[in-house]
């Protein structure tokens, strides 16, 4: 089933006498079930916008989104967002922030704990239970967000920019450690980024988009997420020939929309 | 072989090094305004006022009318503690301002903090209250205290409303402005999780609210103890603010600053209480 987006538009009202914005032109967009999708495009491409649909903080001017064959209308248990920063709790440990989404939904203690300990030590989190949010690196800090949306079993899992803050090294790690949950979980993914390299390595399908209006200009299916969890490491993936091209492709596009907008 | 010549400093100008910083020394942030512990310098400033104060009555510069010496205080205070202000044992006096106070206080937040969160989250709530609020905030207490009298008496009544609402205004607007400090990303997560507003408001938004409260209350309970002396102006026989202004009747100037230092002191006793609930209530505070 999926989800499926249908000729979805939104249009942003006029505001200070500036004309109405047109954010997203008649999307038209399938998620499948266990399929990676990742949104790239310039900025105000409405990738934002259309993860904020998805999740159920917006609603469309136009057009449909469907999960599961009901219209989505509201933020629900069965999205769970990964967001850039910002989202965990400083007033609780990592594992009661891990456990959050279960206590909303009124799960017993010991019961929450149990999953959430099961998640922490699927994110290499064990032994940092009690340890303050606040005082984790950014890092580790994400990988406590990524747990915390997998715990109430959602059916899609949508990231926000959720490696944007991390640094190079930190980055590829937790690229390989999501691909793997990924992997485990199967789950459908909504993934967006700013990264052409990253997009292409986990996609199993990658989304251009461009601005003004937002809309998607390009769909590649890709190979390499696929190659990296049957084995091949990912410097060999992101190093082959394949991949390069693809990249400089990609970028092209995505350089010309910039230069557009300049 | 020739030798590099040993290097020197460069000398600038006086004004120039005064007015860049200077490097600081490893473990410390360059730059950051108003860095440096201050302990020994607040104990400079303390020792000086006393000495001060010391040298001028001690030399008879001033009359001990208008200063008396700290000496005299001091012994003033110890005589009231025996035998009492006008009739009332020294801890009544005390004991029934700190009730009053702390009393108008809980009172205040009890009612305050809840409506201010009200007010941050319901734009009807705020609609309704943000003008009576706003309207009597800045007008100073003395100016309706004749009206509080009028309305509701002598008693206890008039008397403890006049700290009430001193302490009412900063708590309801701290909560207010509380509610704001949760970031949109930690909402959007509780909202996703399928949490309804009255879970968001109490997992998300009242946690996330509670340094401001906590500042808000700090600041309510300073209004507090200055309304104070002016709650007892009136008919009263007994409390700190009554021993302040009926000493001051008879220019008996060692029980008004007696009574001054007391208040400080319990004031700032309470305020250091605060400080620790902060550190352990909110550790987090400005850490994410």
């Amino acid at each position: 089933m999926g989800l499926q987006i249908e000729n979805v538009s939104v249009i942003y009202p006029a505001a200070d006498r500036r004309p109405p914005v047109e954010a997203l032109s008649k999307i038209n967009l399938t998620i499948e079930d266990n399929e990676f999708v990742v949104a790239l495009g310039a900025s105000g491409c409405g990738k934002s916008t259309l993860l904020n649909l998805i999740a159920g903080f917006l609603s469309p001017t136009s057009g449909d989104l469907i999960l599961d064959g009901h219209i989505v209308s509201g933020p629900g248990a069965d999205r769970a967002v990964v967001f850039q920063k910002h989202a965990l709790l400083p007033w609780l440990n990592v594992l009661d922030n891990v456990a959050f989404g279960l206590q909303i939904q009124g799960l017993p203690k010991a019961e929450r704990n149990k999953i959430a300990n099961k998640f922490l030590g699927m994110l290499g989190l064990d032994g940092f239970q009690d340890s303050p949010v606040y005082k984790l690196s950014g890092g580790m800090q994400q990988r406590v967000g990524i747990a915390r949306a997998l715990t109430c079993d959602p059916r899609v899992l949508l990231m926000d920019e959720p490696l944007g803050a991390l640094d190079a090294l930190t980055r590829e790690k937790a690229q390989e450690l999501i691909l793997n949950i990924w992997n485990e979980t199967h789950k459908s993914v909504f993934f967006i980024t700013h990264s052409v390299e990253e997009a292409l390595f986990m996609g199993t399908k990658l989304v251009v988009m461009s601005p003004r209006p937002g809309r998607v200009t390009h769909v590649f299916d890709l190979p390499f997420s696929r190659q990296f969890l049957s084995g091949v490491p990912a410097r060999q993936v992101k190093a082959s020939p394949e991949f390069i091209k693809l990249r400089e492709d990609v970028l092209k596009i995505i350089f010309a929309d910039e230069e557009d907008a300049a | 072989m020739t030798t590099a010549p040993k290097p020197t400093q460069k000398s600038d100008g006086l004004l120039a090094r005064l007015a860049r910083g200077r490097p600081t020394k490893p473990g410390e942030t360059y730059g950051v305004p108003g860095q440096g512990n201050t302990l020994w310098l607040s104990v400079f400033s303390i020792s000086l006022f006393f000495f001060v104060w010391w040298l001028v009555t001690f030399m008879g510069w001033v009359k001990p009318l208008f200063v008396p010496s700290p000496g005299a205080i001091i012994s003033k205070f110890f005589q009231i503690w025996d035998t009492g202000f006008t009739g009332t044992p020294f801890l009544e006096h005390v004991w029934i301002s700190t009730a009053r106070v702390f009393g108008a206080f809980l009172l205040a937040c009890m009612i305050g903090i809840p409506l201010g969160l009200a007010m941050g989250m319901s734009p009807m709530m705020r609609g309704l209250f943000d003008p009576p609020i706003e309207f009597y905030r800045p007008i100073p207490p003395l100016a309706y205290l004749p009206l509080m009298i009028i309305w509701f008496g002598i008693g206890e009544t008039s008397k403890i409303l006049l700290i009430f609402l001193s302490v009412f205004a900063p708590v309801v607007l701290g909560a207010r402005s509380g509610v704001k400090s949760s970031a949109i990303e930690q909402i959007h997560a509780a909202y996703s999780f399928g949490a309804s507003r009255w879970q968001v408001m109490r997992y998300v938004i009242m946690p996330s609210a509670m340094p401001e409260i906590l500042t808000a209350m700090r600041i309510g309970i300073g209004f507090g103890w200055t309304t104070l002396v002016a709650a007892e102006m009136v008919a009263s026989t007994k409390g700190l603010g009554y021993m302040v202004l009926s000493a001051s009747q008879f220019l008996q100037t060692p029980v008004v600053i007696m009574g001054i230092f007391v208040i400080a002191i319990i004031a700032f006793a309470f305020d250091l209480l605060m400080r620790f609930i902060e550190r352990r209530v909110v550790p987090w505070k400005g850490r994410m």
